[in-house]
């Protein structure tokens, strides 16, 4: 793969929270990486290192109890993990900028919106004049479909959806070139979470902005995602295209989540639940971190770890099922 | 009618707020058979939970009947009341805020028990708490933990085991498995499905997830903003819905499927206030089909075909 045009790359990243319960092995060895203009989606349940992982991206874990124990954060194959505070300021929200799960949570109640959004224009380019500032702000309300005049409300004057398109509006504020979005639709109803998806997708294309979306939601997945990595248990288990994992899914987990989801177009009279519970990540399973809960598991998965092999171009899998160079998951 | 374990006529909530009056339930009626399941959708705000409360009078109704086994429950007293919940009981969302958390899971579940005082004698309320915690698939060693040290799908069976205590045959499931991660949800789904099968239960299941309503469901009920808009069985729902809102509703379902071509409306706007509601139909200032009639005259509930339900002046004409 060409190297050059890889926007962020993470290799062997390994996070710990240290507690007094013991050390939470929270994200280990991770690799993952996103080329310009790319969406990629990070699925994985409760506790799986999806919102570990991308903290770290943009160094806002809560270090204690955090601790980055090895790895390397490449943004346009600089080292994020060795920036100073000063140098991440310029790159969150100018370069990186991320939206929560949790619209209200990251407004602030007592500015109104157009405030926030100047905020963060005014703080990436000093030499702009209020007015000019005050314009691209409305420009931005507009883009997400917010009317100007209504730019001098407050955040609780906005409902759910509108409040998230704020959100959304103060993320691409400065034309970041990469967006991490963490489950930005999970607390809104379908319909409105239809309109923000449909405007995300619009936005993409138009700034060809990257974009590392956090979702539980596999549907959420299909429908905005160009490349897919299941994460467990702190790992990603396997990466592909979204081809390659909704058509062809080869670990065990990844056909597990498929198939306990209730599908609308199929009649199903029960559903394949995978037995089990995730780990608990301070006493993670030795081997495989799955294999406890995996139908097809073998001696070998309770001794050594498997290594990630790569099955197709760009279709990689860790598990012990597969070896590099084997038919494609057959 | 007749065979219908419950059903409410012409139910009504509203609360009384600074700006007027809250129609959270407005003039709604539909019966649930035995051994039935009702699945009851729509999103935030739409009433679907106070329905739920109302069915068991955890709230007061403002107007309008419900009957439980041909009983109306509005007439009982609070002695007959009390009589009367031992059949109909409720599990909430979010078992972490519905569990006492200084009581132990045993404890827990025993409660109802307790409270109704079914045995008198220790050991046998001990058997039933155990033989409960069977059921629903919790390890004894559990017994003496609280539910801070369970996980959110063991923390929802210790739920449905004291919603099951007193032997109940009706359930209202309000959002049972939204807050479960899906491999969890799966499992407590199934659970669920079990116990109504080898109880005989009958369900009123409450969630916004139409996927998880489509699979647990015999018929589903649809509602917006107070009102219901169409109640058919599952498959009728899916396969050719009537009303523009649950077209709406279905094609924004976001399918774990890149295989399926799907035809996407999507509506404008928010759901608006139920404070003082417009006359006319609740779903017109949002509905891409709607016509002045729609603004002038608030649709009935009429039977469109055969136990098909639907409030539009235009079903069957539009989207379909």
């Amino acid at each position: 793969m060409d190297n050059t045009k890889k926007l962020l790359e993470i290799k062997d990243l390994t996070i710990h929270y240290v507690t007094v319960d013991g050390t939470v092995r929270a994200v280990e060895n991770l690799d993952l990486s996103i080329n310009a203009g790319e969406t990629l989606g990070l699925v994985g349940e409760t506790g799986a290192g999806k919102t570990t992982s991308v903290k770290a991206v943009m160094k806002i874990l809560p270090v204690p109890p955090a601790k980055v124990i090895s790895g390397q954060i490449l943004f346009k194959g600089e080292d994020i993990l060795k920036k100073s505070k000063k140098e991440m300021r310029k790159i969150r929200g100018a370069k990186i900028s991320m939206i929560f799960q949790d619209p209200m949570t990251s407004l602030n109640p007592v500015m109104t919106v157009s405030e926030q959004i100047e905020e963060a224009i005014g703080l990436h380019n000093p030499k702009k004049s209020r007015r000019e500032i005050k314009k691209l702000s409305d420009e931005m309300l507009e883009t997400v479909g917010i009317k100007a005049e209504r730019s001098m409300d407050y955040p609780h004057q906005f409902s759910g959806g509108m409040k998230q398109r704020v959100v959304i509006a103060m993320a691409l504020a400065c034309n970041p070139e990469l967006i991490i979005a963490d489950e930005p639709t999970t607390a809104l109803d379908v319909t409105i979470q239809a309109q923000v998806l449909d405007l995300m997708k619009k936005l993409k294309d138009k700034f060809n902005t990257s974009m590392i979306m956090i979702t539980h939601d596999l549907g959420v997945v299909a429908e905005i995602c160009d490349y897919v990595a299941i994460m467990y248990s702190g790992e990603v288990v396997e990466h592909g295209t979204r081809e390659h994992i909704f058509h062809n899914a080869l670990h065990p987990y990844t056909k597990g989540l498929f198939a306990c989801i209730p599908n609308l177009y199929e009649d199903e009279k029960r559903l394949k639940p995978i037995k089990g519970l995730t780990p608990d990540p301070v006493n993670l399973p030795k081997g495989c971190k799955f294999h406890p809960r995996c139908p097809y598991a073998m001696e070998i998965c309770s001794k050594e770890s498997p290594k990630t092999a790569m099955m197709d171009e760009g279709h990689m899998v860790k598990c012990h099922l597969y070896k590099e160079g084997m038919a494609d998951g057959k | 009618m007749e065979n219908n374990m419950i059903e409410i006529q012409n139910l009504k909530k509203y609360f009384q707020t600074k700006k007027g009056s809250l129609r959270a339930v407005d003039d709604v009626s539909f019966g649930i058979k035995r051994g039935e399941t009702l699945g009851l959708v729509g999103e935030s705000g739409c009433g679907k939970s106070t329905i739920g409360r109302l069915l068991i009078r955890l709230i007061e109704a403002t107007d309008g009947h419900i009957f439980f086994e041909g009983e109306d429950l509005r007439k009982m007293n609070d002695a007959a009341m009390r009589k009367m919940r031992r059949k109909m009981q409720i599990v909430f969302q979010d078992p972490y805020a519905s569990l006492d958390a200084r009581k132990s899971i045993f404890q827990s579940i025993g409660e109802p028990l307790r409270v109704q005082k079914i045995f008198t004698n220790k050991s046998d309320y001990e058997k039933r708490v155990y033989e409960l915690m069977e059921i629903v698939g919790l390890a004894r060693r559990l017994s003496n933990t609280y539910p801070h040290e369970l996980d959110g799908g063991r923390r929802q069976r210790v739920g449905i085991a004291r919603a099951l205590a007193l032997n109940p045959s009706f359930i209202v499931l309000d959002e049972p498995v939204s807050a479960l991660d899906v491999s969890i949800q799966a499992q407590v789904l199934n659970l669920i499905q079990d116990l109504q099968q080898d109880f005989r239960l009958t369900y009123l299941f409450i969630s916004h997830d139409l996927g998880v309503v489509k699979h647990i469901s015999d018929n589903i009920a649809v509602m917006y903003l107070g009102k219901l808009v169409e109640k058919a069985d599952y498959t009728s729902i899916f396969r050719d819905p009537l009303h523009p809102y649950t077209q709406a509703l279905l094609s924004a379902v976001p399918v774990p499927s890149i295989d399926v071509e799907k035809k996407r409306i999507i509506i404008e706007g928010d759901v608006p206030s139920p404070i003082n509601p417009k006359p006319g139909c609740r779903f017109a200032g949002r509905c891409i089909y709607s016509q002045d009639i729609c603004i002038q005259e608030e649709p009935e509930l009429v039977e469109y075909s055969p136990d098909r339900f639907v409030a539009c002046h235009f079903a069957g004409k539009v989207g379909r």
